[in-house]
């Protein structure tokens, strides 16, 4: 057997249910490894002492019938835990302490996992770097000095550095798929209204969805399994039918067609991520796919219509956190001082920037122009979606125009920093499920993703071609484990 | 209304219009609140009646309480208005301490109900009101600035409480109009029960628009917008202030601002809050938490079915059924509460008599004690035994007086009043002869002068028969037998 830590998530449930691995021996393995692992700075808050209480409870009376029996999860800072600090990355919540627990994760807990802890993200998920995060940088395993994408960047290094079998993050623009590339690892967003938002702390409610994060295909499609539910707590989840995703798992894409957008095709892509996406073209091939050519005319204008509707969300969003009732305060002579105190020290600089921009283009006189006209903007894009989906039955695009940057390169530069969604933040206007699987490799050997974008609901459809490609690609994520400290 | 009805305001032989518009904000009778399962039960101890969502933590979302949307569909029914079947919440973003999420949840472009109408009975005829829209929002909490020296405390029991904002057009045109208007509007919601119209609570509040012009202009001048007025006299008070104060810079020469104004009880006056370059920018915009709210016809129909007669239907009933003027049928509808009284009333017992004893004795009783129709202290069964007890000649009308007195200690039966206190009316006509007789005879210089042509000493003659009776004689019967004797 291989060493614990580096097992997939359906290889430490075959062993628990076959007896061969007890919860406490694998909880204490990751908690072991994560000891040794504080250079990465994945953990904000470790829940490490109840999560051996809890492996030891789940091995006195194992019920090895659930989906998650007795596997140790760590999960973003962005999810509410009952008792656990959530932080969201930010100052502001610094000593938050929920009393309540999010769907998402409760679905977790109700199907047997272990909360290990609550892992680093950009402050409220906004960032492609976890450099805005008020907790710190995480290093990418990947390479030193490396940042693992954002905001589930925490999430992405602790999967990729085998510090979690699995986790879950929060993708809005691009927050699982484009850490998933730059670490070398799975990661799914599903249709919006799949997973609950009940209990995630929230930056664009329109665009927010909950999703796996995985070292492998079958892995994800095993936890989206589990995290994907029909909640009346959450107004905009949907009541359809969900798959059992990792029984109908399936290599067999014969006759699949899969749309080449030629919009995605951005000036100034490396050639390496113009390779990365031909030697996927022709894997699916190989796989008995057929490929056709689409276009997405209003691709271009995706990334300004998400940055005019993901901040007038998020400036409202956040204006609960105001030093009253909860979270961090700084007092003030009176209560417009003590607003200004709290949310000038509470907030960092980037969330600061999207309030700003929110609350201007919100503003009477400009709601029109911004707003409004992104709103229907993003329709436009989704009819380009509905368009292609009459002729495909999946899209393939890179994940992200480049592979992981040095920390620092961006923080200067946020338009540079925002085109790193380019090819995520689509998909999020338009409500539908992506994938990043691994693809291949840069000059440096820094992993790039692939991206398989599926009609809403069609999970199934994308896992299944990613878990055909992956096969194909044989993707293998050489990290040194540089960061070990004893 | 005819010409001398008018509220005009005089100055130097100048007239002045005044026009007012109320924003009405109702809250919908529901036990529990717009997007929370909280209940909304008044005067609970400060902060025990506050979920998750009504506190605005994080990650908490709004779900809607389909019977808030029921009960403003059945508001909007009430008011002859338009059912829309696509309506949006929207968020409208400001902050302040009693406003947890930092934003209100309202509906701005596309609200529930459209426009409608309200007819006023006035003194003089009829008056129809224009209702612009109903929308639904939540209300804030309370601060509350006088317990401690140092800090505003905050109560959230009311944060997430069901508004409806009833915004009527600017047909209004007189303090008289305004208390007929809100009475009606509250009528008409406690009839339908969504709801209480309790302005003691909070239940009913009004933003107040008023502006002026010279009698005759056909164009609008500019408004001012007086907030959060809760009661009618107040609204009355702030309005002819108002009113007057606009007055007082035109005639200056001077303009108006458009500006929000609050009004101060204590000094009867109003005074700037914000002027229209302070105005809050509220950056409205659709709630994303919350998908565009759609009703189908079959619920509409379904709420239709269930809608009780309103007052305008049962006044029209009354008057047809029942004879009563367009006044006293006003009066007995005005409230859900008295109709059903009079209605248990006339069960049983005649249609006339119990109006005039409604509108009449009962009124001004409850009048002098300060009490509503449901706290009557007599019941609808007795009073309609007093009403029989004078229909069928037991007892005389000012017999009845002295009974109902009674009546009022406890809601007492007349009958066994009449019975123990040996009221009971005389009706037998061989009884009543012989105390004429007496009458007669006793005075019979009167009954000389009566027959040589004093008509007027009759009054005299039946003053006499029912003192010797002890007030219990039937008057119709001493009437019949005395011109019977005298003119004989």
């Amino acid at each position: 057997m291989s060493d614990i830590t580096s097992q997939s998530l359906f290889e430490l449930t075959s062993n628990i249910k076959e007896k061969k691995l007890s919860s406490e021996e694998i909880t204490k393995a990751f908690i072991s490894r994560a000891e040794k692992s504080k250079k990465l700075n994945v953990y904000v808050t470790d829940n490490f002492e109840k999560a051996i209480d809890q492996s030891k409870k789940f091995d006195s009376n194992p019920n090895l019938d659930s989906k998650l029996p007795g596997i140790p999860i760590a999960v973003k800072d962005l999810f509410c835990t009952n008792g656990v600090r959530t932080t969201a990355g930010s100052k502001i919540l610094n000593n938050f302490v929920p009393t309540y627990e999010s769907t998402v994760t409760q679905n977790l807990w109700s199907q047997g996992a272990i909360l290990l802890g609550k892992l680093n993200c950009d402050e409220f998920a906004m960032g492609s770097s976890n450099e805005t995060s008020f907790f710190g940088n995480v290093q990418n395993p990947v390479g030193e000095n490396l940042v693992p994408g954002g905001s589930s960047g925490g999430s992405s290094a602790a999967v990729a550095a085998n510090l979690t079998p699995v986790t879950i993050g929060t993708d809005t623009g691009g927050s699982i798929r484009q850490p998933a590339s730059f670490t070398g690892t799975v990661g799914l967003k599903p249709t919006y209204g799949s997973c609950s938002r009940y209990g995630i702390v929230a930056f664009a409610s329109s665009l927010d969805q909950a999703g796996p994060m995985t070292k492998n295909v079958r892995d994800c499609s095993m936890l989206l399994e589990v995290i994907s539910s029909f909640d009346q707590k959450d107004s905009t989840s949907i009541d359809y039918k969900r798959n059992y995703y990792s029984k109908e798992l399936s290599k067999d894409i014969k006759g699949k067609k899969i749309g080449i957008p030629k919009e995605y095709r951005v000036d100034n892509m490396p050639d390496e991520i113009e390779q990365l996406w031909k030697n996927g073209i022709s894997y699916a091939k190989d796989c008995g796919a057929e490929i056709i050519d689409i276009s997405l005319p209003h691709t271009n204008y995706a990334l300004p219509t998400y940055y005019i509707v993901a901040p007038a969300e998020a400036s409202s969003n956040l204006a609960r956190y105001d030093g009253v009732k909860y979270g961090f305060r700084s007092p003030g002579q009176n209560l417009i001082e003590m607003y200004e105190k709290t949310r000038s020290e509470g907030f960092g600089d980037e969330v600061k920037r999207r309030i700003m921009i929110g609350t201007y283009v919100l503003s009477s006189g400009y709601y029109d122009a911004y707003y409004l006209k992104a709103q229907k903007v993003r329709q436009l894009i989704k009819k380009d979606f509905d368009d292609a989906f009459s002729k495909v039955d999946a899209i393939l695009t890179p994940s992200t125009p480049s592979s992981a940057f040095k920390i620092g390169e961006k923080t200067n530069d946020p338009v540079s920093m925002y085109l790193n969604d380019i090819f995520t933040v689509p998909i999020n206007l338009a409500g539908l499920p992506g994938i990043s699987i691994p693809a291949g490799k840069d000059k440096n050997n820094y992993p790039l993703g692939l991206q398989v974008i599926g009609k809403p609901f069609d999970e199934q459809n994308i896992l299944n071609i990613s878990y055909a490609l992956e096969d194909k690609i044989n993707f293998k994520n050489d990290i040194s484990d540089w960061w070990l400290s004893e | 209304m005819s010409k001398n009805s008018e509220y005009l305001i005089e100055r130097e032989n100048k007239q002045y219009e005044v026009i007012i518009g109320l924003e009405v904000h109702a809250q919908v009778t529901s036990e529990s609140k717009l997007f929370s399962q909280s209940s909304t039960k008044f005067g609970a101890e400060p902060n025990t009646q506050v979920s998750l969502v009504d506190a605005a933590f994080p990650g908490m979302l709004p779900v809607i309480n389909e019977f808030c949307i029921e009960q403003a569909i059945k508001t909007g029914i009430g008011l002859k208005a338009k059912i829309n079947k696509k309506s949006v919440f929207d968020r409208k973003n400001y902050f302040y301490a009693d406003l947890p999420q930092g934003y209100q949840i309202s509906q701005y472009k596309y609200p529930i109900v459209g426009e409608g109408k309200v007819i006023l009975d006035m003194p003089n005829g009829q008056k129809e009101i224009g209702i612009e829209r109903l929308h639904l929002e939540q209300d804030a909490g309370k601060s509350i600035h006088d317990i401690d020296p140092n800090n505003t405390l905050v109560d959230l029991n009311r944060s997430g409480v069901a508004l409806m904002e009833i915004v009527s057009k600017p047909d209004l045109r007189s303090p008289d109009e305004v208390n007929v208007y809100i009475k009606k509007l509250r009528s008409i919601m406690r009839y339908l029960g969504t709801c209480d119209g309790n302005m003691q609570e909070g239940s009913l509040r009004a933003d107040v628009n008023v502006s002026v012009r010279l009698k005759g202009e056909t164009e609008f001048g500019t408004r001012c917008e007086i907030k959060n007025v809760n009661s009618i006299k107040f609204m009355q008070m702030a309005i002819i202030s108002e009113a007057n104060r606009q007055i007082d810079l035109l005639e200056d020469g001077k303009e108006i601002d458009q500006e929000t104004r609050l009004f101060d009880t204590k000094r009867n006056e109003t005074r700037s809050m914000r002027s229209k370059e302070d105005a809050h920018d509220y950056r409205y915009f659709p709630d994303p938490d919350l998908l565009p709210l759609e009703i189908s016809q079959e619920l509409i129909e379904k709420i239709k079915s269930d809608i009780p007669e309103l007052p305008d239907e049962k006044k029209k009933r009354f008057i047809d059924k029942f004879n009563l003027s367009p006044y006293e049928a006003t009066i007995l509808v005005s409230d859900i509460e008295t109709s059903n009284f009079f209605e248990e009333v006339i069960k049983n017992s005649d249609v006339k008599l119990a109006t005039n004893w409604i509108t009449g004795e009962l009124f001004a009783v409850l009048n002098e004690k300060n009490l509503e129709i449901s706290q009557s202290p007599v019941s609808a069964k007795n009073l309609s035994k007093l009403i029989n007890l004078i229909k069928d000649g037991t007892i005389s009308g000012k017999i009845a007086k002295t009974v109902f007195e009674q009546m009022i200690d406890g809601d007492q039966d007349p009958l066994i009043i009449v019975k123990e206190k040996g009221l009971k009316q005389e009706s037998d006509p061989k009884a009543i002869e012989e105390l004429i007789n007496k009458v007669i005879e006793n005075n019979s210089d009167k009954v000389a002068e009566y027959k040589s042509g004093k008509d007027k000493l009759f009054g005299f003659f039946v003053g006499q028969a029912m003192k010797e009776s002890k007030g219990k004689g039937n008057p119709q019967l001493i009437n019949k037998i005395l011109k019977e004797k005298l003119n004989g």
